[in-house]
């Protein structure tokens, strides 16, 4: 098997190679170079509008008349019952927190579902959204507060209320409607719930203490 | 001179187009294109690296070595897209939000890569410029063409979301034309895009063949 290496080019240790590697260097660098540049000048515009994404996906789970202060910057790192990183928002009226935010996960029908999920300091569910997903559109995208009013159902919802063992849907025993066409999606998302609820109760004392 | 500028734009737009001709690119012509506002955003962010990067390999072709030309070209490509990503999240957000998930394939997209070899390697820079341009205007028309067949046939709607993407004042254009229970839904996943991608290619032959025209065999003259 020598036929490859005759046509190889020239070592790179040989001027022209060395010119390729100088050129190809140059160019890398001066791209680089601008690329730096854009992104000190577009930083601080992206870093604002995450913060807006951030602030109106919250206040569909934190209602303004609960709090004075700015959830987005109120915030507390935790883990949940999975061992994974949580960031909770906590809404603050006269500092005492009356409701807490944080995002949960569910198994949909195609990957992972995220939503955020609100909850007063009481245990009672103030709204729940879907952040992002890759259901079938038509099918599974129910689920998005734009295409239906399923979503809306949990508002006000506890996890005593109904008993745990009615967090399903309706195929597997609970009380809550899968749609049509769909039932691995509804499913995950109530699964979600669930474990945003159970999270609340095992922790409730640290994320409504205020500190 | 000008009518070389007409050439360049004719085999852009219709007679070398990218999808319906050479048949490049159909990642994102297939991925993108469950709406003609999504293809036509798609098209457009793909024209704007297109003409960039066309402009600057035109430019730099007397620098860059054959041997070293190919990472050069992707190099160029890869910092456009990074560009158009930076810049698109930061001032056309609600856009971003839509399309950004593909932005950063267009470095994949074979396209941009087999113009840059084919034509932007060896003309001056205007030429390669308009070429970049009127082959991404191609793509536009040709993803644009595909999303609008299955949006109609898969949700009944066209042009839905276009104010998010090109303001309120385009509000107009989003049209319903069938009722929401009677699309079907095939068009609108993957199946969908390969059987519309595949009727508008005989379409378009179609078309030249009653012009007269040699028909083009799909991508075999290029190189990438």
């Amino acid at each position: 098997m020598n036929a490859p290496t005759a046509t190889l080019p020239e070592p790179p240790t040989s001027p022209r190679g060395l010119m390729h590697g100088v050129i190809l260097g140059a160019f890398c660098l001066g791209f680089g170079l601008v690329l730096a540049i854009t992104d000190r000048i577009t930083v601080d515009d992206i870093a604002a509008r995450a913060m807006e994404d951030k602030q109106n996906s919250l206040s569909q789970v934190l209602p303004a008349a609960i709090h004075d202060n700015n959830p987005v910057t109120d915030t507390l790192a935790m883990k949940n019952a999975a061992g994974r990183e949580l960031t909770v928002y906590r809404a603050r009226k006269g500092g005492v927190v009356t409701a807490v935010a944080y995002e949960i996960f569910g198994t949909g029908y195609a990957g992972e579902m995220k939503l955020m999920m609100g909850i007063d300091r009481d245990g009672k569910l103030l709204g729940v959204r879907v952040l992002a997903h890759k259901e079938t559109p038509g099918l599974g995208d129910k689920i998005e507060v734009k295409k239906g009013d399923w979503i809306l159902r949990f508002d006000g919802l506890s996890l005593g209320n109904p008993p745990l063992e009615r967090w399903k849907v309706k195929k597997d025993g609970g009380q809550f409607d899968q749609f049509a066409g769909a039932t691995i999606t509804p499913r995950g998302v109530l699964n979600a719930i669930r474990g945003g609820l159970e999270f609340f109760a095992a922790n409730k004392a640290k994320l409504t203490d205020g500190n | 001179m000008s009518a070389n500028y007409k050439t360049i734009a004719k085999d852009g737009l219709w007679d070398n187009n990218g999808v319906f001709s050479m048949l490049l690119g159909m990642c994102p012509a297939m991925a993108m294109t469950t709406s003609a506002t999504n293809g036509f955003g798609m098209g457009l962010a793909t024209a704007v690296v297109m003409a960039a990067s066309s402009l600057l390999v035109a430019l730099f072709r007397k620098l860059i070595t054959p041997e070293v030309r190919i990472p050069v070209y992707i190099l160029i490509v890869a910092a456009m897209v990074t560009l158009v990503d930076l810049a698109m999240n930061a001032w056309m957000h609600e856009l971003y939000k839509v399309l950004g998930l593909f932005i950063p394939l267009i470095v994949s997209n074979c396209l941009p890569l087999a113009r840059l070899e084919s034509f932007a390697a060896k003309q001056p820079v205007l030429p390669s410029f308009l070429d970049g341009l009127f082959m991404g205007l191609g793509f536009t028309i040709a993803l644009t063409a595909i999303g609008a067949v299955r949006e109609i046939t898969g949700n009944g709607t066209l042009f839905a979301d276009a104010s998010l993407l090109l303001g309120p004042a385009f509000k107009a254009i989003e049209l319903r034309l069938l009722p929401a229970d009677m699309g079907v839904l095939m068009m609108i996943l993957p199946p969908g895009g390969f059987i519309v991608t595949g009727l508008l290619v005989v379409v378009k032959r179609l078309f030249d063949l009653r012009a007269g025209k040699e028909i083009q065999m799909g991508g075999a003259h290029s190189v990438a």
